[in-house]
């Protein structure tokens, strides 16, 4: 006798406790297999890219803050690099030497935290996600002693800084920097070799490497999968050719080649904030810009290697003090597009997980 | 032989754990243990100096949100001088565009940073509320005389 | 018929090195005192274990617990019950109805049935049966049931699935649970509890290391618990079964969890460290410390492990756990027929190594379903 089963429909509804977020996925289940999923948001959009037509181009910084507000710093950088190539600024060394500080302890922080909520994903109780928090709080109190604000830092300013580091800054962060790779190996000890996390990561949610370079993935997705591509390396801004650093580069694709990708990104930055801290010079912390700035006409398209992809600013302007065009090209919602190709076939309890190593932060998917 | 999954990492997980249970923990017992925030703290309130000020406007016309309001007039000697000067707490982002539009400096932002009222209308503060005064330090954002009379912050990292 | 399970059938004397020789009344009203006695027991326990959980917890977190209810947070349990007690109570409209009422105290009554065989000092059990083990097992096995009634009254998809999962479970982990439980009876020859804490000079967790090891992995995949709480994993099902329940039946769900947590805790402390054996202090105090210290390893496992999921869970039981409690049987038979003379540390010694050696030999050839190798 054959028992006759019919899918039926689960909601992930927006208000979930582990969607990072407001985010909605219809599952299709049979039995606990998943067949079909359909993700649904736009529950966060602001209208930012519609704002900002409204605001000259130094109030615009204000507006990249709030898009991921995991990685303020990232998201100032990126917009700042557009409009310089726009307007031919050029940028003094003491200052792209502190934005590049400013960029890794943001990378150092984001990936602290992705990793942290993963492992809550799994079930280990915040047990590790506290750990990690207490090492993002040493990071925050960095960012206050310099700009005032532990979230929202409004700190890059177009032609440099906005204002140069206290002189207690320094000694902090170098106490910091030699205190960390033994929190990590710390860590690394609590979870690397766990069995029951092996079990679960371990050839799941593989993400074959034509799939990533089809859809357009970036970021440390993209190279748990293979691809040794990234821009700092591909495409150099700033003055990251001046470092000397490697880019951790995965094989198989899988849940735990991802988390892998971020241990060791951190390890490298690690490297970077130190060759940094060493060569810094002193100098002016911004070249002279008008404060209300009106750049020739003309595009520009400005990309970094930020936390969670290749995130790119697309700025039209026609000559006024205020953009014509304001488009973002996000990370997080083109690394969205693998989500159905992921996730058919496997259980709901592995799709949780393959959610949260994608690493999405829902004020970049809606703006 | 290797032997591989016997259960070693789940040892060392716990090793790890027993060893945090020993440590002190770090929480801050808030309202009657306060920590020192940075000196260049961006509090929510602004801070204005009416005998520094040239009433210029420019502040009004750097903020991103539209939360300050100014307006001026000519007096007797065609000099300008400010008639009303508002900003709406509820509506700040805390951003410093103003403090550091100020040709004069006379604006600096606040080291408050808890205010609840009990109606919106309590949020708009005008003129004299917005002097400086024992209870209403300004900040060292953008300014350094400011930063160095405050005490160093608490960092998580020496405690 | 009841005084073929009890071992003293004289009801003059029945309790003889339990009551004091001037105790008035008798059978009845011993009972009767020690039901409120033991009811009154459960309930302090379950509110004294939520609060050393929350604070152990949170110092394994490198935080401070609940420190502002009362002096130390004592408070805090008292609040947590009052606060659950006072809610509405609400019934889903498409909702079976006699099946949703019947379903929590179906969940909580063989909990409470499990702590009348336990001993708190020599011989003070409600009643001393002497097949206190069996009679354990049995009745710990009643309780799922409620929590199929709870899945499938609730009218919800959610507290299905959740459902589904806890039944298979708890079912596929009955089995090593009872055969560990075996080898220490093998060793005791008898199945009464208070005769098993007697015939420990050495605790018996030195005797079967592997018989412990099983045990405790069992035992907390059938209260489930981390690394086993896929039932009410927050993270993905939201609460399972209890989903649609609020009021006083939600008091009684999660008076369950923590009611077994302490069964679990009590159970462990007398098969396997001695119950209440111990020099210097009085016997019930040495039972308490027991008890507390299993039930600050249970917390520990708690925060420091990820969870596993249910084909794994399964899979762990049928392949990993039983044939290891076979084993440990055939291995405890033959030292009791071939060796009862020999001095019982040597036997420790022995049973050490080959736990030693029989977790690492069999972990390496247990595979799970399905890992094969992938290409690229």
């Amino acid at each position: 006798m054959t028992f006759k089963t019919e899918p039926f429909v689960v909601n992930a509804g927006p208000q979930h406790p582990s969607t990072h977020g407001l985010f909605r996925m219809r599952f299709t289940l049979d039995g606990e297999v998943i067949q079909d999923v359909e993700p649904v948001f736009g529950y966060l959009h602001r209208g930012i890219e519609k704002l900002a037509e409204g605001l000259n181009y130094t109030q615009d910084i204000v507006f990249t803050d709030r898009m991921d507000y995991l990685t303020s710093m990232s998201n100032n950088q990126a917009y700042v690099l557009a409009v310089e190539k726009l307007a031919g600024i050029q940028v003094p060394e003491r200052a792209e030497y502190l934005r590049v500080i400013m960029t890794e302890l943001m990378r150092i922080s984001s990936h602290l935290m992705t990793v942290g909520f993963l492992l809550n994903e799994l079930g280990a109780f915040m047990t590790p996600l506290l750990y990690m928090f207490r090492e993002r709080e040493k990071i925050l109190d960095l960012f206050e002693m310099v700009c005032g604000q532990r979230l929202t830092y409004n700190y890059l300013r177009i032609g440099g800084v906005s204002q140069d580091i206290p002189e207690e800054f320094l000694p902090a962060l170098k106490r910091y920097i030699d205190s960390l790779p033994g929190f990590i190996a710390e860590y690394d000890q609590l979870l690397a070799e766990n069995e029951i996390l092996l079990m679960r990561t371990k050839n799941i949610g593989i993400l074959k490497r034509e799939t990533a370079i089809n859809c357009s993935v970036s970021g440390p997705v993209l190279r748990a999968s293979g691809v040794n591509w990234d821009i700092r390396k591909a495409d150099p801004y700033s003055i990251y050719d001046r470092f000397d650093f490697d880019v951790p580069v995965g094989s198989v694709g899988d849940i735990y080649d991802r988390y892998r990708m971020r241990i060791e990104e951190m390890h490298q930055s690690i490297r970077i904030i130190k060759q940094a801290m060493a060569q810094m010079p002193s100098g002016e912390i911004q070249s002279k810009v008008p404060r209300v700035l009106r750049p020739p006409k003309g595009e520009a398209y400005g990309h970094i290697e930020a936390p969670k992809g290749e995130l790119g600013f697309y700025l039209v302007s026609d000559g006024s003090t205020n953009p014509y065009r304001f488009h973002v090209r996000p990370s997080s919602f083109i690394n969205l597009q693998v989500l159905r190709e992921l996730m058919t076939g496997v259980k709901i309890a592995d799709a949780i997980v393959i959610f949260g190593s994608i690493d999405i932060c829902l004020g970049e998917v809606d703006r | 032989m290797k032997f591989e999954r016997y259960g070693k990492g789940i040892a060392k997980g716990m090793a790890l754990t027993l060893k945090h249970f020993f440590r002190r923990p770090i929480t801050t017992q808030y309202p009657e243990e306060r920590l020192y925030v940075s000196r260049r703290i961006r509090g929510n309130q602004l801070v204005w100096d009416k005998n520094v000020c040239n009433a210029c406007s420019a502040c009004s016309r750097a903020c991103p949100a539209g939360c300050l309001i100014v307006v001026t007039s000519r007096d007797e000697n065609k000099k300008l001088k400010v008639d009303k000067i508002e900003q709406d707490i509820g509506i700040c982002i805390s951003c410093g565009l103003c403090v550091e539009s100020c040709p004069v400096k006379c604006l600096f932002m606040s080291c408050d940073y808890e205010k609840s009222a009990y109606s919106r209308k309590n949020f708009i503060l005008t003129g004299e509320d917005l002097m400086p005064s024992e209870k209403r330090i300004p900040s060292g954002y953008f300014s350094p005389e400011n930063e160095s009379k405050l005490p160093m912050q608490t960092l998580l990292i020496d405690r | 018929m009841l005084s073929t399970f009890i071992t003293n059938t004289n009801p003059n004397i029945l309790y003889a090195s339990a009551l004091p020789p001037d105790w008035p009344g008798g059978f009845w009203s011993h009972m009767l005192i020690f039901i409120v006695i033991l009811f009154v027991f459960v309930i302090l326990g379950v509110m004294a274990f939520i609060y050393i959980e929350r604070r152990v917890l949170g110092r394994f977190q490198i935080r401070i617990g609940p420190n502002r209810t009362g002096p130390f947070g004592i408070i805090q349990p008292v609040a947590d019950t009052i606060k659950i007690l006072i809610k509405e109570d609400i019934i889903p409209q498409n909702a079976d109805g006699l099946l949703h009422l019947l379903a929590p105290a179906i969940a909580f009554i063989p909990t409470l049935m499990i702590f009348a065989v336990i001993p708190l000092q020599n011989g003070v059990a409600l009643v001393d049966l002497n097949i206190g083990i069996l009679y354990i097992v049995a009745i710990s096995s009643v309780s799922v049931v409620g929590i199929l009634m709870a899945g499938w009254a609730s009218n919800n998809k959610y507290a299905l699935i959740s459902a589904m999962r806890v039944i298979a479970q708890v079912v596929s982990y009955e089995i090593p649970l009872a055969l560990s439980i075996i080898g220490v009876v093998l060793l005791t020859g008898n199945l009464s509890m208070n005769s098993i804490v007697e015939s420990q000079n050495i605790p018996f967790i030195l005797l079967q290391p592997l018989g412990f090891i099983i045990y405790f992995i069992a035992a907390l995949a059938e209260i489930n618990r981390t690394p086993f709480d896929l039932l009410e994993a927050e993270s993905e099902i939201v609460a399972g079964f209890n989903i649609e329940y609020s009021g006083i039946k939600f008091a009684l769900f999660f008076l369950t969890e923590y009611a077994e947590a302490l069964a679990i805790s009590a159970i462990i402390a007398t098969i396997y460290l001695g119950g209440w054996r111990g020099p210097l202090l009085p016997p019930i105090l040495w039972f308490l410390i027991k008890m507390v210290a299993v039930f600050i390893l249970i917390i520990w496992v708690r925060s420091t492990l990820p969870r596993i999921r249910i084909d794994q869970v399964m899979g762990f039981a049928w392949k990993f756990l039983l044939p290891l409690a076979l084993i440990n049987l055939l291995i405890t038979g033959l030292q009791v027929i071939t060796l009862p003379d020999l001095s019982q540390w040597v036997i420790v010694a022995i049973n050490f190594v080959v736990t030693a050696v029989l977790i690492l030999f069999w972990s390496k050839f247990y595979r799970l379903t399905g890992d094969k190798k992938v290409e690229v």
